[in-house]
């Protein structure tokens, strides 16, 4: 292990800016898991369906990754409102979640991740635009636009999230479904109606972050995996249904993961998410921020 | 409920047929294995190590995800720690396999003490993510351990074995199908003992169940345990049947969902679920390795998985049982 301070503050604006991307990954667990209470393990699985979309589009129309965006979120939008309504037929209705429905999303986790290798096959998948190839430097810290990109947009996602659930009513209803699903009955508010649309933006939140991690780093199918430990980790440390916690929980994950790669080796990376979950379990299971 | 758990306890009935019919079976196939020989291709047993591997995987998830509700996510963690348990003792003793067998028994029986310990205590949930937790933390640390062999992977030596049998996969389909008999009988006791009551009682209601006297917590944690021991014993002769063994085969995506859609295709409720289930789906995925490819054949177990789950949610068991309830 070789100490200096620039590789240190090197690694830590790297976390943060990573964070940020984290964070658009993990908002879509905390909306399903941390407000919903569906334990959407197939996020990840979504995320790269994502990314493959935007390789898709820039391999065959030569689409921006922010075009990408515009036309690939809406459409997850839909998707997920469909793919709610079936779940909520499936396996709520029933009052199957806990057993069935939890196997269910590992299910499509497993579809979804080979029928990806069915259709594109095991190599790295990357796409590129002009304005990525460059680097800026503040001082002796240089960052990649490629990652730069990934963090504005994904702090510009949470706060639309959490503008949208604070000040429109849909939003409110959503939170409000998140506090007292009976409460919401009482009120004559529809609380499936809102967890449909709830669903679907966490679904275009994948979607959209999918596009992030394909302009961050070359994309394979089973690259969905390690992102389960991240969701879920930020989501629970981070207090289960709130964004700021949210925000910051993937910012100290971002920061974990990069000390630990820059000291450690890229080869215990994948631990630093799980086993900061488990830590968080163990000790406090209600998050950071929780009650 | 006027009858509290406790007193309840000695008054579960214990129909003894079926256990008696478990041993017998598994003897029938010993004696068929041992007539057969060496007769037949080595293929076949190569498959039907393969399928009685499902049948125990299957079988030991069961008993804490299918009776008391609580997902495990993580089998191939449980099936590797047993795995890796007999390359460590390989590689420093050369004992016999049984016990390797023993050993990894231990070790995953303990991991899935603690997983339990640490977070049986909260929502089912935060149990299923823990467990592949601990899935991922024991890949890396195995990944990043140079002695047994660190992410490349390493070469097991087979044992000398004895003249009453054939050849080695012969030895281990014999192993295979004593243990599995082991883990169905188990998995009968356990669903037919004042645990399986409890743990449905649990499946149920948590609360409810806790409320006339379950003792959750210690129900949980022996499911765990027990289910964590069957799925290292699972893994603990693999080495010795591929003769080589890396994490990414020993933790495959494939082992956590195999385990996982065989009870739920199966049924869960009954012990006899896992077992269709392993059989059903085992059976499918040889025919389609050898016919179509390996890919293919796991893209078809989450299909069928997903198809049954909404479909048919109570697996064949479900099937069988609304049918007599049917007909009589």
């Amino acid at each position: 292990m070789n100490f200096s301070w620039d590789l240190l503050v090197n690694a830590f604006v790297t976390g943060v800016v990573l964070g940020g991307f984290y964070a658009a990954a993990a908002i879509g667990v905390t909306i399903e898991f941390g407000m919903l209470d569906i334990v959407n393990i197939a996020h990840p699985a979504f995320m790269i369906a994502g990314a493959y979309l935007a390789y898709l589009g820039w391999n065959s129309f030569a689409f921006d990754p922010f075009v990408a965006i515009a036309v690939f979120a809406p459409l997850g939008l839909l998707f997920g409102r469909v793919f709610y309504r079936a779940y909520h037929v499936f396996f709520e209705r029933r009052g199957d979640e806990s057993l069935q429905g939890l196997a269910f999303f590992f299910g499509i986790l497993f579809i979804v991740e080979i029928g990806l290798v069915l259709i594109f096959g095991v190599d790295y998948r990357s796409i590129s635009a002009p304005y990525l190839e460059s680097t800026f430097g503040i001082g002796r810290i240089s960052v990649s636009w490629r990652i730069m990109v990934p963090f504005l947009v994904g702090l510009a996602m949470l706060a639309g999230i959490q503008l949208y659930l604070s000040r429109t009513f849909t939003g409110r209803t959503i939170l409000a479904v998140a506090q007292d699903i009976e409460a919401v009955r009482l009120i004559g508010a529809n609380p499936v109606r809102a967890k449909e649309i709830a669903f679907g933006i966490a679904t275009a939140s994948a979607i959209v972050a999918g596009i992030l991690l394909i302009i961050i780093q070359p994309v394979e199918p089973s690259i969905g995996r390690d992102y389960i430990g991240r969701t879920f980790a930020i989501c629970v440390l981070g207090g289960m249904a709130s964004i700021p916690g949210t925000l910051i929980a993937s910012l100290i994950l971002g920061v974990a993961e990069t000390f630990t790669t820059t000291f450690f080796g890229p080869s215990w990376s994948p631990a630093v998410s799980f086993g900061l979950l488990l830590v968080t379990l163990a000790l406090r299971p209600t998050g950071l921020f929780g009650r | 409920m006027s009858a509290t758990f406790e007193s309840h306890k000695s008054s579960v009935a214990t129909p003894l047929y079926s256990g008696l019919a478990i041993v017998l079976a598994g003897a029938t196939l010993v004696a068929v294995a041992l007539l057969v020989g060496s007769r037949v291709s080595e293929y076949y047993y190569l498959a039907a190590y393969t399928i009685l591997q499902f049948i125990v995987l299957g079988t030991a998830w069961n008993i804490l995800g299918g009776y008391g509700g609580y997902v495990n996510f993580g089998a191939a963690g449980f099936f590797a720690a047993g795995c890796y348990t007999t390359v460590v003792l390989n590689k420093l003793f050369h004992l016999p396999l049984i016990v390797d067998m023993a050993a990894a028994a231990a070790a995953a029986g303990l991991m899935g003490l603690g997983t339990g310990y640490m977070t049986l205590r909260l929502r089912g949930v935060f149990f299923a993510i823990a467990t592949l937790a601990v899935a991922i933390v024991l890949q890396t640390v195995i990944s990043n351990w140079s002695f047994v062999g660190g992410g490349r992977g390493v070469y097991v030596v087979r044992p000398e074995i004895s003249g009453l049998f054939g050849t080695y996969a012969h030895f281990l389909v014999m192993l295979m199908i004593g243990l599995a008999t082991c883990a169905v009988f188990a998995a009968w006791a356990v669903e037919k003992s004042w645990i399986g009551v409890g743990l449905a009682a649990i499946r149920d209601n948590e609360t409810a169940a806790e409320t006339c006297g379950v003792p959750s917590l210690r129900l949980k944690l022996i499911a765990a345990t027990t289910s964590g021991a069957l799925m290292g014993m699972a893994g603990a002769p693999f080495p010795y049947y591929v003769s080589y063994v890396d994490p990414a085969t020993a933790f495959s995506l494939a082992i956590a969902v195999n385990s996982i859609a065989m009870p739920l295709v199966g049924g869960t409720t009954a012990w006899w679920g896992p077992l269709v289930g392993a059989i059903m789906l085992g059976s499918v995925q040889q025919i389609l390795t050898v016919t179509v490819s390996s890919a293919a054949n796991l893209f078809i177990v989450g299909v069928l998985l997903v198809v049954f789950l909404t479909v048919a949610p109570r697996g064949v068991v479900g099937i069988v049982r609304a049918w007599k309830r049917g007909s009589q």
